[in-house]
């Protein structure tokens, strides 16, 4: 008995092996271990064999139940593993094909910037105010300390409208975010502190002039201002805004009209592979006009100027994205030429925040 | 304004040099825009005397000189001046000197075939004037060899200097030495013009029009000879740009130009008896000196005699009677003109002059006298002649004018603490006088700073004086904490509109916000129409985003572009008032794509899809949107709609563009547009930052499919609507996922598929509830002509 055992396992194992596909294997499993099968009918034997008999070949015949069993198994992992390599080829497909990536969207430079303004600024706790485009030239001009005949309203190159509002005031298109100060005074008790970034029109056309443009302005007016206050502000919003420490600013004595004293504010550059980068003392330009606000204006929009005093300032927005992102074509900026704006745009997810850094 | 550092130091008593001064003038606000010296690129050029000229031998206008320039050797030159002959003493420019009037750098080189080593110098070569008639002759005495800038005195750099609107006495030279003066750089030269007067008689002056001119004062001087200036004026005027007349209009120039009052002379024989200063009569016309003639009105003032207008008061002189080389007897005025109101003289004029510059600023109404004696003086040095006591009509303006101030308030207000000693002594340097006796000082403005009016002034007069470099920086009052957030609801809308779109794949574009009136025309027209348009381009402003997103299109779809996706967050500028809007276009085709079949155009669907996710990003409640029909005109009629909560409030238009607009607008491929209303989103409520209570259902959802044969015009909308209102309770979403017509639909119907889930919440839905849901939802859609599909 011992001696067919071994042979019978061989046989078995060699049979198991040989199974081509799942079906082949089901047939030997049958005809091994099915209820007609040759291992089950020796398993069969063991009932009538004497104690001493079931003692030696009991063990035999279970451990070859066992491996036909696990053979079994084995080659039906094997075979599964084939049959899925052989659908897995089927299914190829040219990974190297494109995908569509989507369009690719952008945010206008000038937008970004003002968003960058806006947080920069929030930071030193002023608000985001905005006015009309469209203004009248009490607010534009005689509020500000403008009169009628003031060289300065010459200066300023304005595109007018027949139109007159209800006060009988000539409608203009604003040539500065400064009447943004007036209605703000207007509109809210101090203290201010506000920038107010925008649209503003002057008519007066080359390469480095549009009709229109985008100015920020500032404003705070609050108790104790000095111009102290405002070289401060301005030093730390440059810093801000162009991430340096070595940004040096230029205070100039100049004169507007609705600051008093007022100043040119210049900023220090050096060159860099032939482009003005901020920071440091080698060349000088001006970037900012600024001031205290004129004792007339604060009285123009109905407040004391013996209780309050405060400070402005206006600056180019095209300018400060040009001077960060390195454009060198103003007039490029509202053509709305889809490669520029892809090259000189944002993500929409270059979201201007304190701890990523303004800048993207 | 320009002016010389020599003329600079005739005021001003300095040992400072050109980079002290010219760094100085900029940190007290005369911000100094150039500085130029002749003499520097004059360098190479030497005094020479010709030796001896024979005539060359090639050719009849040219001159074979030999040349001594005081090199010890004799220099062969070809000239083709004709004045140049031997003993002619002229200015040379060896090999190697660049010519600033030629833009050339001379070499030794061959003239019809004989050597030439050098140039002698025509006036023009040298940028020193017009004149090129021949070479420069020197007199006998220039000394050979001698560098010729410097013994011309040319050795003298112009300064230009920016003024600023207000400040009326820097507009003179002297008020720049005051200023530097002040600054610490050296001291102001007393001016001392002694009074001149003769026996020619006075001229008669008549003033009817104070308002514009109150004062007028003039000389007569009869027998003067009007010759060219001498030679230094000539020098000082032409460095700083102005062209030598003669001596008569150089001496009213240079005087301008030197102590800032403007001063005019008349030729007498020109005038017709009394000199009159009134207003001008309407339609008057004036031939000024500068060759045009100009309408005048009742509001400007005018200098005329018996007949007519000679002068518009502080701003041009006539050529009727400007002064000649044969002018024998003058009349010299001294004004003082109203500043407003030559201002808006010459704005109405659209005139300027030097003169109009300085009057609109103001001019020192207490100079009338001396300014009148320097000219008069300076008449009768130079052209000789007879001077006439002084006429003096009217009285200028000279009231003392205070300020009171307390010196803390340079600190309080600029910002730097100034000993109130130093500021005295600054304030006193400019002119003012101050008064330290009461509690806050009493300050004396001098009658040249007409802009200085209150304290705030003072302040600015110390600080530039004092240098803002000295400024400290001190930071602003801080809130305790972090940042406050600051942007309001509108501002956060746009933020997040404007994002939403740029992660859509459309491009910000920032486009002009005026158009012309044939763009605006079909959107419209426009509410505001620039009375001075920079062109017919951009002539109104937009009453829609859309011409300026398709005329950027077309540009681009010109230069080449396949796929055109612009969007512009601005404002649309209606009668009411500004609009913010975003405007979407697309156009072009889309691009091709291997995994992509179908048309390649965009059509209305792809811009709703836009216009649907940013309203959503912007806090619409887009779930509760309607589309409504009767979209602008500007679209397709059957391919656009308004998106609204109701009829009263659209919060968008979109659609395929009508054909018209594509044709106006050039674009031979279709495009679909969007405007979305921004100010139209209704504001969220303010809940604060808790979100309402939820619990995910715990039992699942059960999806349903209806399929209806509906009339063919059925807006599907109206029928998800009617289906998902037909159970608020159990239907959560009705999604309409097929449109079908074709076999087994009959003419005049269309097959729309509908899917509904529906939400159980206590317990599962029976097969009683789920059918009671349906039979609803088929009731629902009867009401609309819809019929289950079998």
């Amino acid at each position: 008995m011992t001696n067919e055992i071994d042979p019978l396992k061989r046989d078995w194992l060699a049979r198991i092996e040989a199974a081509a596909d799942l079906p082949a294997l089901e047939a030997e499993r049958v005809a091994a271990l099915g209820k007609q099968g040759e291992i089950s009918a020796l398993l069969k034997t063991l009932g009538a064999m004497t104690p001493e008999q079931r003692q030696t070949e009991g063990p035999k015949i279970h451990a070859l139940r066992e491996a036909v069993t696990e053979a079994i198994a084995a080659r039906k992992a094997a075979l599964e593993a084939a049959e899925l390599e052989r659908r897995l080829a089927t299914e190829r497909v040219d990974m190297t094909l494109p995908v569509d990536a989507g369009a690719q969207g952008s945010v206008h430079p000038v937008s970004q910037v003002m968003d960058e303004l806006a947080e920069i600024f929030a930071d030193m706790g002023f608000a985001v105010a905005t006015g009309p485009e469209i203004e009248d030239d009490w607010h534009n001009f005689t509020a500000l300390n403008i009169p009628e005949s003031h060289p300065a309203r010459a200066m300023h190159d304005t595109f007018y409208f027949e139109q007159r509002d209800q006060a009988g005031h000539r409608m203009l298109l604003r040539t500065h975010t400064s009447p943004v100060q007036i209605r703000t005074m207007q509109g809210q008790k101090p203290p201010i502190y506000i920038i107010a970034p925008g649209r503003t029109y002057r008519s007066d056309s080359d390469a480095t002039h549009t009709p229109m443009f985008h100015q920020v302005e500032g404003l705070v007016i609050d108790k104790g201002i000095t111009m102290a206050h405002l070289k401060w502000t301005l030093e730390t919003f440059l810093k801000a805004y162009f991430e340096r420490e070595d940004i040096v600013l230029r205070l100039r004595p100049s004169y507007f009209p609705f600051t008093e004293p007022s100043a040119e504010v210049d900023v220090g550059y050096h060159l860099k592979d032939g482009r003005r980068v901020l920071g440091g003392t080698d060349h000088w330009m001006e970037l900012l006009g600024s001031g205290m606000v004129h004792p007339r204006v604060i009285e123009a929009c109905g407040l004391d100027p013996a209780e309050w005093q405060g400070f402005a300032f206006g600056c180019g927005i095209d300018r400060l994205a040009m001077l960060k992102y390195g454009m060198d074509d103003l007039r490029a900026f509202f053509d709305g030429d889809s490669r520029w704006l892809k090259h000189y745009g944002f993500s929409a997810l270059d979201v201007p925040t304190l701890s990523g850094g303004v800048g993207a | 304004m320009k002016f010389t550092l020599s003329w600079l130091k005739d005021h001003l008593d300095t040992e400072a040099d050109l980079d002290t001064v010219v760094a100085t003038l900029t940190a007290i606000g005369l911000e100094v825009e150039g500085v130029e010296n002749a003499a520097e690129k004059l360098k190479p050029f030497t005094i020479a005397e010709v030796l001896t000229a024979s005539p060359h031998p090639q050719a009849d206008k040219l001159q074979v000189l030999t040349v001594d320039a005081g090199t010890g050797e004799t220099i062969q030159v070809v000239c083709g001046a004709a004045n140049a002959r031997a003993g002619l003493k002229g200015v040379f420019g060896a090999p190697g000197a660049y010519v600033p009037g030629s833009d050339l750098t001379l070499k030794v080189a061959a003239i019809r075939g004989v050597e030439s080593r050098g140039m002698m110098c025509s006036i023009r070569e040298l940028e020193l004037g017009d004149e090129h008639e021949g070479i420069i002759d020197l007199p006998a005495d220039a000394p050979v060899g001698v560098n010729y800038a410097e013994w011309a005195g040319l050795d003298d750099p112009v300064i230009d200097v920016s003024v600023t609107p207000n400040r009326q006495d820097a507009m003179g030279v002297r008020g720049i030495a005051r200023d530097l003066a002040a600054a610490g750089l050296g001291t102001l030269k007393p001016l001392a013009v002694a009074p001149i007067e003769g026996p020619a008689p006075a001229p008669e002056i008549v003033i009817e029009d104070e308002a514009g001119c109150p004062a007028y004062f003039g000389q007569n001087v009869d027998g003067v000879t009007n010759g060219p200036a001498p030679a230094w004026m000539q020098r000082r005027l032409r460095a700083i740009g102005q062209r030598p007349i003669s001596a008569l209009v150089d001496i009213t120039n240079y005087i301008m130009i030197d102590v800032g009052r403007p001063l005019h002379v008349y030729d007498r024989a020109k005038v017709r008896g009394r000199t009159i200063v009134r207003r001008a009569r309407p339609g008057e016309t004036f031939l000024a000196l500068n060759g045009k003639t100009y309408t005048l009105d009742e509001t400007m003032t005018s200098i005329a005699d018996e007949t007519h207008t000679h002068d518009i008061g502080g701003i041009m002189g006539g050529e009727d009677s400007g002064v000649a080389e044969d002018t024998r007897d003058v009349l010299i005025e001294c004004a003082y003109f109203e500043p407003e109101h030559v201002a808006l003289t010459g704005q109405k004029l659209g005139l300027t002059s030097d003169a109009r510059q300085r009057f609109e600023r103001g001019v020192d109404p207490a100079f009338l006298e001396d300014g009148l004696a320097m000219a008069t003086r300076m008449v009768v040095e130079l052209c000789g002649g007879t001077p006439s006591p002084v006429t003096r009509a009217g009285s200028p303006p000279v009231e003392p004018r205070f300020v009171d101030y307390d010196p803390i308030r340079a600190e309080r207000l600029g910002g730097l603490a100034v000993p109130a000693e130093r500021q005295a002594e600054t304030l006193e340097k400019l002119g003012f006088s101050v008064d330290r006796s009461g509690e806050s000082w009493r300050i004396e403005v001098p009658s040249w700073r007409r802009d200085v009016i209150g304290s705030a002034d003072i302040v600015e007069e110390v600080l530039r004086i004092e240098g803002l470099d000295k400024l400290p920086s001190t930071p602003l009052p801080r809130a305790p904490g972090v940042a406050r957030p600051t942007a309001t609801p509108a501002q956060l809308i746009e933020r997040k509109a404007r994002r939403a779109a740029a992660a859509r794949g459309l491009n910000e574009a920032v486009t002009w916000s005026f158009i012309s009136e044939a763009e605006a025309e079909p959107f419209g027209g426009s509410a505001w129409v620039l009375a001075n348009p920079i062109s017919e381009e951009l002539k109104v402003m937009r009453p829609s985003l859309l011409p300026g997103l398709l005329a950027a299109a077309r540009r681009n779809l010109a230069r080449g572009a396949e796929t055109v996706r612009l969007f512009e967050v601005g404002r649309r500028y209606l009668g009411d008032k500004e609009h913010p809007t975003i405007g979407i276009l697309l156009a072009g085709d889309k691009p091709r794509h291997w995994r992509r079949s179908g048309g390649r155009g965009f059509d209305a669907f792809d811009v709703k899809a836009e216009a649907l996710a940013i309203l959503a990003e912007a806090g619409a409640p887009v779930g509760n949107l309607q589309v409504l029909g009767d979209a602008a005109g500007v679209y397709h009629p059957g391919q656009s709609g308004r998106l609204g909560l109701g009829p009263k409030m659209i919060l968008a238009e979109f659609g395929a563009l009508h054909p018209r607009i594509l044709k106006a607008f050039d674009l031979d491929g279709g495009a679909v547009a969007a405007e979305l209303f921004l100010d139209a989103i209704p504001a969220k409520r303010a809940s604060g930052h808790m979100r309402p209570a939820y619990a995910p259902p715990a039992l699942q959802p059960v999806r349903r499919d209806f399929a209806f044969l509906v009339p063919a015009d059925l807006a599907g909308g109206d029928l998800v609507r009617a289906v998902r209102g037909a159970d608020k309770a159990a239907i959560v979403t009705a999604e309409l996922f097929d449109v079908f017509t074709g076999q087994g639909v009959p003419e005049g119907r269309k097959s729309l598929a509908i899917e509904v889930v529906l939400q159980p919440t206590e317990k599962s839905f029976t097969d009683e509830d789920l059918k009671a849901i349906s039979d609803r939802i088929v009731a629902a859609a009867a009401k609309l002509g819809a019929t289950l599909r079998a």
